[in-house]
Parts: structure tokens; sequence; C-alpha cells
């Protein structure tokens, strides 16, 4: 079989097998099955490198009858950084999700439910179904409110409960656009529908679908739920819910509005879509500033950083036939993207080991870390530098892209609340960064082993690598690149 | 009125009732119940699409709506198992704003 | 071979900074040996690129990235001076921080970042291209800010922090300008410069003024200049770094980058965006000059005195003609190594007589003869006592200002000098001629033993007194300023 087909069902046979084995078997289990998907994503990304974007026809049916998986560059980029995340993840939770450490029941729910994640992200990154879309999303959405709940405590049950129903919202808009959508041209393949004859209701499902992915992403105004969600979770899934969970919704958001109706796209729906973002980039930044937990900081960087997505909608195209060194919004945002994952997933990892081996939660106890871990200290230092978008990192380059577009295509604002957003980013990770920085005798650590702290460390390197080698991965993203993401919505 | 209107009739009443009970109801249990009329409302109108045209129907609808509800299936479990966890550690009473009052104190 | 040389240049500061950070602190030998047999390697392979480009030779290592992200390191003439004077500078300085930490903590930790920030210095002066000089110039930001709260203590942490309050924000302003003109002109190649004529004057004034204020912030032009006093919390070895090679200078060379190879010269006069920049400078260079005056520290009054020396290249580069040219990038080198030569002597009356203020420094020069004759030297050359460094670039300054046509300049010139000889003579004076103070004991051995932190200090002054003597010399500073002059900017 191909490693497409691997890539979806080999998390999901590992989350089916590591419920039968021995509950001390389970670590074992999931980290084989992170190893057998990882090798997927990397066979699928050699094979989308060498021969372009791959297909595969579920049960041999073609649409709009059967299901069509397709691996292009965006899904296989997006694949490619989830498997690094995830055997990230899966290393550190075998130390912090050990049962004596987290108790039976997180112990035991955590790998099944990572690996459910897993499975759902990768099906969302190759289809090109609507339903078959809002199957995985559904999918992702109960794995990940389960994950929140994971901790037992009082206040990750009402997070977690809080994050259901605003996912359950969301999958109710995204179904009603669905079925509009459905209804109008029966069809939910997206290569049909970009060729469909365009109806009069194609308006109100595409933005029923939108507000449904919104909230789904946790999209300024919709975000409310996300950073008691992430805080609550145990520090290794809070990673792959802040640097994962969002991107399967962004990455349907894009794949609907550049796959498949780049037509509906109206200019003042997508000025108010970016500027909802440029809000949530300052909004989140501000909040990040004024938190004293490190959980909460991270979690509210999110919230900003994923408002530099929705920005760049209305930047691609623009003058792009002429000035071909501005063609890059979209590009430059599936950049953004993928440094992201990677920076996030390592903070929030340090954060982790940071709780479990010296009890640090508030800024304040952070104060001499840097001595006692020192590798974990430059891991947030490098993922800082990826988050504020100084250059070399992936944020840079992703920034630097869609700052450039949107000179060209003439709104410089958002280029403006680009440059805020990233001094506010700085700021707000400098006062952890400072307190890590400062002298402390009196710290106590429990001993943390080098493995341990190097997987965060190679998380953030991989997103400042993204940004010193940005010419491969930029001609990798391109490989299937939507025609409207080249001529603009 | 042929069998298609009352089909959307009916629909949009669920799916109306259904968000006045996401809005109004402060209960989480019956929040996930009104979640669950909403997901009805939306499945019968997309079963009555199915019927467009008149000739014969179109069999997707049926099955997406089958997987459909098995989803939704799950997401009330899940959101019902919630309930019953949080209403287990904060005693006798009902969750009824708990979950949505704002983050506790966390600012600096 | 020519494609790989400006890569390899960049290596031997960039590959011992990776390694140094995880050398043991208890590893001295290794660590020294890996610091200074890199800062050789350098020093070697600019000597021997300076014979190359002296005879036409160029090289340059493209590496791209994205689409409009070019990355192009080129060895030109500008970017030799610039490398020559931190390339030897970096070997000295990194033999007096050897001596002056000694021991303390953390030393992985000062060398790799040390060794970082010297290996952003050498980027930025080999960038070809805008955007490479963007990276750089962060790159620099980044790896100064724990060299500068290496102590951890509160004013460490405090001046670390001005640090980048004024760095960043001015960050933004240069990317923002980069972005802005990239936009019309597609990626800035510094040896191609961008043809400016469709832009509207207003859009390229602002773009200008945008430009002036990122790069500014480092070069302390006022207002721009607060960190820079507060940044002495440093250790000595970093202050020395800060004020001759890295940050200071690169803001400098930025400024002319800026002029000469994007907007060009003819273009900023047309834009009439010279004469106030130049009046900016000019003003800096006399407001440094007069806090400078009333700072009752050492180190605070050294730091005043760069704000202002650094404007004479801003000066000389808003005055864009050719003798004052000369004059600037000259004083790039000249101002570097009188400074340098000031902050290791200031190190060493910190480090061996415990003097931070002024009213220390009373007599010291018998029982510290060797530091203070580098010191004197050092102040006077700043003041611009022939035939010391200070005096060629001053004169340069001065003749092209009269030849562009703006005596004023050397009205100002004249008062910085008197406020130079105002505020640098009494710290002279102290040294030789006023008695110990009371109840001050300075063992007559203050200066036995500190070899390691005197040789250097008396190589830099000897250099700045050479470079005066020999600056008719074609291999001098004002020589090769000369010829950089001659090769680009003299159409």
């Amino acid at each position: 079989m191909t490693p497409l087909i691997w890539l979806v069902i080999a998390p999901l046979l590992g989350a089916l097998a590591v419920l039968v084995v021995p509950a001390r078997r389970m670590p074992a289990v999931a980290l084989g099955a992170a190893a057998a998907t990882l090798g997927a994503a990397l066979a699928l990304a050699a094979q989308v490198a060498g021969l372009g974007p791959r297909t595969v026809l579920l049960g041999g049916w073609t649409p709009p009858l059967g299901i069509v998986l397709k691996a292009d560059g965006l899904g296989t980029a997006f694949a490619v950084m989830a498997a690094l995340v995830m055997s990230g993840v899966a290393l550190a939770a075998r130390h912090e999700l050990a049962p004596d450490k987290a108790g039976a029941r997180a112990a035991y729910g955590f790998w099944p439910l990572m690996l459910l994640v897993w499975a759902a992200l990768n099906t969302v990154f190759v289809s090109r179904d609507l339903f078959n879309l809002y199957v995985g999303l559904e999918l992702l959405s109960l794995a990940a409110v389960a994950l929140v709940a994971l901790a037992g405590s009082r206040e990750a049950l009402a997070a977690a409960m809080r994050y259901l129903l605003f996912a359950l919202t969301g999958s109710l808009l995204y179904l009603a656009g669905v079925v509009l959508t459905y209804s109008a041209h029966g069809t939910l393949d997206m290569a049909m529908l970009l060729a469909r004859v365009p109806a009069t209701g194609d308006g109100v499902a595409l933005g029923l679908m939108t507000a449904g992915l919104m909230a789904k992403t946790a999209l300024f105004p919709f975000h409310v739920w996300l950073p008691p969600a992430h805080a609550a979770a145990p520090a290794p899934a809070s990673a792959m819910l802040s640097a994962l969970v969002p991107k399967a919704s962004l990455v349907i958001l894009l794949r609907v509005w550049f796959e498949a109706m780049p037509d509906a796209a109206g200019d003042a729906a997508l000025l108010v879509m970016a500027g909802l973002g440029a809000v949530a980039v300052i909004w989140g930044g501000v909040q990040a500033l004024v938190q004293r937990k490190i959980k909460l900081v991270i979690a509210y960087s999110t919230v900003a950083q994923l408002g530099y997505f929705i920005i760049a909608f209305p930047l691609t195209g623009g003058d792009s036939a002429v000035k071909p060194w501005s063609a890059g919004a979209w590009t430059g945002m599936v950049f953004l993207a993928l440094s992201h994952g990677l920076a996030k997933s390592a903070m929030f990892l340090v954060a982790g080991i940071w709780y479990s081996a010296c009890g640090a939660q508030e800024l304040r106890d952070l104060k001499g870390l840097a001595r006692a871990l020192p590798m974990s200290a430059f891991a947030f230092a490098l993922a800082a530098v990826t988050l504020a978008g100084l250059p070399p990192s992936g944020g840079f380059t992703g920034k630097y892209l869609m700052m450039q577009a949107a000179f060209v295509a003439g709104l410089w604002p958002f280029a403006l609340v680009m440059v805020a957003g990233g001094l506010l980013a700085a700021a707000y990770l400098y006062r952890p960064l400072a307190a890590l920085f400062a002298k402390d005798e009196a710290i106590s650590c429990a001993p943390v082993s080098r493995v341990r702290q190097a997987v965060p460390l190679a998380l953030a390197a991989a997103a400042i690598i993204l940004g010193v080698l940005s010419a491969e991965p930029f001609s990798f993203i391109k490989i299937g690149k939507p025609d409207a993401a080249v001529e603009g919505l | 009125m042929n069998g298609l209107d009352i089909l959307a009739l009916s629909a949009s009443a669920l799916v109306g009732l259904g968000i006045y009970g996401l809005l109004a109801a402060r209960h989480l249990l019956r929040r996930v119940l009104a979640f669950n009329l909403v997901g009805s409302g939306l499945f019968l109108w997309f079963g009555a699409a199915g019927a467009r045209g008149g000739v014969g129907v179109d069999p997707i609808p049926q099955a997406l709506i089958i997987t459909g509800i098995v989803v939704a299936l799950a997401a009330s479990a899940l959101g019902v198992a919630l309930v019953v966890a949080h209403a287990r550690l904060s005693g006798p009473t009902l969750p009824e704003e708990a979950p949505c009052d704002p983050e506790p104190d966390n600012r600096a | 071979m020519n494609a790989f040389l400006p890569v390899l240049i960049l290596m031997t500061s960039l590959l011992p900074a990776g390694v140094i950070f995880f050398i043991p602190q208890a590893s001295h030998t290794l660590r020294n040996t890996i610091n200074i047999g890199a800062a050789v390697a350098k020093l070697a392979l600019v000597a021997w690129m300076l014979l190359a480009v002296a005879g036409g030779a160029s090289y340059e290592s493209v590496l791209p990235l994205a689409p409009g992200l070019v990355l192009l390191l080129r060895v030109d003439a500008l970017a030799l001076l610039f490398i020559s004077l931190s390339a030897t500078l970096w070997l000295l300085t990194t033999i007096y921080a050897i001596f002056y930490l000694g021991n303390k903590a953390e030393l992985s930790r000062f060398f790799g970042f040390f060794s970082l920030c010297v290996a952003a210095t050498t980027g930025l002066a080999l960038s070809g291209s805008l955007i490479s000089f963007f990276l750089f110039f962060e790159l620099l930001t980044l790896s100064t800010w724990p060299l500068v709260a290496h102590k951890q203590d509160q004013a460490s942490l405090a001046a670390a922090r001005q640090y980048l309050m004024f760095a960043l924000p001015a960050s933004a302003s240069l990317l923002w300008a980069i972005i802005w003109l990239e936009s019309y002109t597609g990626p800035v190649l510094f040896t191609d410069p961008p043809d400016l004529s469709g832009i509207e004057p207003w859009k390229l004034r602002t773009i200008f003024a945008l430009f002036i204020a990122g790069v500014g912030a480092k070069a302390a032009l006022v207002p721009l200049h607060g960190w820079l006093p507060s940044a002495m919390a440093a250790p000595a070895p970093v202050s020395a770094l800060l004020h001759a090679v890295a940050v200071v200078k690169a803001g400098a060379f930025g400024v002319v980058r800026v002029v000469f190879d994007v907007f060009g010269a003819s273009d900023m006069q047309a834009l009439g965006v010279d004469v106030p920049l130049a009046l900016l400078a000019s003003f800096t260079i006399l407001w440094g000059s007069w806090r400078a005056l009333d700072q009752g520290e050492v180190k605070k009054r050294l730091a005043f005195s760069t704000v202002s020396q650094v404007s004479y290249i801003v000066l000389g580069a808003a005055l864009a003609g050719p003798l004052a040219m000369v004059g600037a990038l000259a004083h790039l080198v000249h101002q570097g190594l009188m400074k340098i030569t000031l902050f290791f002597c200031a190190g060493i009356y910190d480090e061996r007589a415990g003097v931070k203020k002024i009213e220390g420094l009373n007599g010291l020069g018998q029982a510290m003869p060797w530091t203070s004759v580098c010191f004197s030297l050092g102040a006077l050359g700043m003041i611009g006592l022939p035939p010391l460094a200070g005096f060629v670039s001053k004169v340069y300054l001065g003749l092209g200002a009269i030849e562009v046509g703006a005596p004023w300049v050397v009205a100002v010139l004249i008062a910085s000098t008197l406020l130079n000889a105002a505020y640098f003579l009494p710290l002279v004076y102290r040294l030789w001629f006023l008695p110990l103070g009371e109840g001050v004991e300075v063992s007559a051995q203050a200066e036995s033993g500190a070899i390691g932190l005197i040789a250097p200090a008396v190589v830099t002054a000897a250099a700045s007194l050479g470079v005066g003597l020999l600056a008719a010399s074609a291999v001098s500073p004002l020589g090769w300023a000369s010829l950089i002059v001659a090769r680009g900017y003299l159409e």
C-alpha cells in the first residue's frame, strides 16, 4: 500500500493496538505506531517531491460517489510537521505521563487519544471531500476535548466542556454549509466544486463553513475557549493542541476558500476576516503580556499567531505578474503555520519540563532556570525567535513574504499589524526569558535527562532551519498549489 | 404543500429550536440536547436535499447522514460524560454557569 | 573557491560559537585555544583577502531563499575595511577578555555569545543585499543581549532590557523600510543600486527616515542613544566590543550602506534629506560631548563620547562628498582603535585599582604607567591632536565639508573638538599632574601580572598613533578609505 494510505491508517491502528496491550506496554506500542507514521509521512514527502501530488481513490470509486485522498505540497508539509511534533510529544509523554507521575487514568487515556488526534489530522490534511473533512474534524475535536479533560481536575473539566460547546457549534455551522453546498451542486468533492456553475447560495454556504471553521481554529472572536483549554491539559497534550489541532481547521479553511470556491470570495468578506485576524494578533499579544502563568502566556500567543494566518487571505494575488517576488502571501502563511507548529510545541514541552522537574508554573518561578536547565532554556529562546518573527527563522520568512505581499496588494496596514504583532511577541516572550536569565541560587530541580531536553530543542531548531534553508520547503509547498493562491481571491 | 416542504419546514423548526436552546439554556445537559436538535434538523434537511429533482432518491446524503448521526452520538456521549464528571467534582448541584465563568484570576 | 571564501570567513566565528557553548566551564585551555585559534585564523584570512582585493579581486556567495530573500555575502573594499577592523580587534578583545574574566562564572556562555556577536558583525560587513544585512543586524541584536546581561544582576538586566527596547522597535522600522522599498524595486543588492525614479518623493523620504531610525538606534543617534550609557553595566570587554567594533559600528556602517548603496549620494541630495541627516549628526556630536562633560564615572563619560564620535561617520556620509566620505570611513577604523584603547584601560583601572569615578584617576599615572600612557594616547587622539588618528579624520571631514559647500560643519567640528578637550583633558591631567587622593592605596604592583590586559591596550594605542603617522601610506585606513571612495563613489 502507498505511504498516503499508511499515513492515515498507521496511527488509527496504533490507537486500537494500545488499547488491547497491557498498560505498561502502551508507550512502546505507541512509539512504534509513531515511528511508522513518521516513516509514512517522510516517504510520502519524498514521493510528492519527486512525482508531484499523489492521489488515492478510496475503494476505487471516483467522485462524486467515491472519496479521493490527495497529497499535495501543502497537505504533505503539514503532515511532516505534524509527524515531527507528534514524535516529539510521544517521547516527552513517555516521561511526563508515566502512571506514577500523571496518575493511572491520564497515563492510560493519553496514548490512544494522541494517536486518534494524529489520525484525524492526517485525514484532514489529505482529504478533498467536504464531508470527509467534517468527519476528520469531528474526530479531531472529540479526541482533543478528551485530552483537555485528561487531567481530571475541576478546571480541566470546565475548560473541556467549554471547548466542546464551541467545537460543536463550529461543527454545526460547518455542517450547515456543507448541506447547503450539496443541495445546490450535488457534490462535495473540491475539484468538482471548483468547476461548478456558481449558485446564489454559495456565499451563504461559504460563510457558514468559514464561521464554523473559525470557531474550531479559535480565531478571534471565537478564541475564548482556547487559553483555559490549552493551559489545563498536560504539557505534551497542550503541545499538540496548540501546535497542531488549530492547523487542521486552518487547512480546511484554506482549501475551501482557495480550492473549492475561490470565486465566491467577496472583497468585503475577505477584509472583514483579515480585520478579525488583525484584532486577534493585537488582542492575543496584549493578553499574553499580562498573564502570570507561563502556559497561559504560550496559549495566548497561539491566539495571536492564529490571527496572522487569516490576514493572509486578502493578500494573495495582487501585482504578482509584474513583481514575482511578491507572490508569496499564501506560501508565507503556510511557512508561518509550519514554523509556529514546531516552535509552539517546543515551548509547551519546555514548560512541561519546568513544571514537572522544578514545579515552575508562574513566570516568577522561572528565575534561575537558565542555569539549572540550560538546554531547555535555550530551546525556549529559539522558539521565541521564531514566534517573534525574527530572522533567520521560518517565522521571519513567512512574515516577510506576507508583508511584501501586503505592500504590493496596497494593504499595508496589515503589514503594520504584523510588525506590531512581532514587537508584542518580543515583549511577552521577553518576560519569561528575562526571568530565566535572572540569578537565583536557591533553585532546585529534579534531574532531567538530556534526551528529554533535546526533544524541544530539536523542534525549535527545526523551526529555525525552516527559515535558513527556506528555498527547498518553499518549492515543496508550491507542489499542487491552487491557482487561486497565485492569482488572488 | 408537498412532502419536501414539510421536511424543509420541520428541519427549520428543529434547527430554530436547537439554536434557541443553545443560546438560552444555561444547564449544560440542555445545551447538549440542543446541539442534538440542531444536528437532527440539519440531517433532515440534508435528507430532503437528496430527493431533489423528483426522479429517484440520491443515496449519498443517506450514507452521509448515517455517518453524521454516529459522529453526533459520540459527541453527545462525550458531552454528557463531561457533565457527569464535572457534577461529581462540584457536588450535588448541577453545573449551571460554572464552565462558562471567565478564566479564574490569572492576570498579573 | 571565490564563492566559498566569504562563507569561510563567516564560519571562522560562527562555528566556534556553536562549539564553545558546549565546553564545560573548567576546560579553560580548550576554550581559550578555540577562541584564539579562530580569531587568528580569521585575521590571517582577512589579511590574505586584503591583498587580493587590493589587486582588484572580489568574492561572492549567494544562497537563494524564498523569492525576494536573497542571502548574498560579498567581499568588497568597504566590507574589508570593516572586517579588518573587527578581526583585529576581536583577537585583541578576546585576549583581554580571557584575562579580564579569569575564572568568573559562565565563561562558555560568555564566549559563545561573544563569538556569535563577532559572527554577526562579520556577516553584516559581508552582506551584499539589504535582506542579508537585516538578518545579521538582528542576529547582532540577539547575540549582544546575553552579553550586556552577563552579570545577571539587577543593573545588567535592566540595561539589557533597555537595549532591546531601543533595538527591537528600530529593527521593526528597518524591516518596514526594507519591505516598503522592495515592494517597488524587488530585492535590493548593494552592487546594483535600485532604480528609484518611479517612486513618489515623499515616500522615498519616509523610507529614508525609517532606514535612518532603524540603523540610527544602533549608531546611538540622538534621540535613540539612551541605551548606550546604561549598557555600561556590562563587563569591560563587552563595552569595548560594543563601542569599537560591534553594535555602534554596525549602525554607522549601516548608515554608510543606506546612503551610498541603497539611495546613492545624488538621489539623497535630490530628495533633500542630506542636510537634515547632517544636522542630526551634528546635533548628536555636540549633545554627546555636552553630556559627557558632567559624567562622574569614567565609563559613562566614555559612553557619551562614543555617542558623539560615532556621529562623525554619519556626518561624513551625510555630506556625501569624496573627502568627507574618506574621513568618515577612516574614522570608522580610527574611532574603533582609540575607543577600544580607552575601554581596555578603563577596565584595567576598575579591575586593578578599583577605580570607577574620575576622581579615582588622580595620580594613577605613576602607579600604572603603561595603562595611563595608553589611556592618554587614546584621549588625546579623540580630541584630535596631531598626529594621532582622530586628527586625520577630523581634517578630512572638515575639508570634505568645505568641498561640498557646507562650511558650518567646520564650526561644528571646532566646537566638538573644544568639548572633547574639555571632557578628556581633565582625565589626563588627573592621571599625571594630581597627587593620589587622600587615603587611596594603589599598590606599586598594580600592573604586574596584568600583561594580558595591558598588551592589547598597548597594541591598540600604538595602532592609533601609527594610523595617524602613516596616514599617507596606501596601507593605512585612510589609504584604504581613499581606495574605497575612488572605486565606488567617485563617478
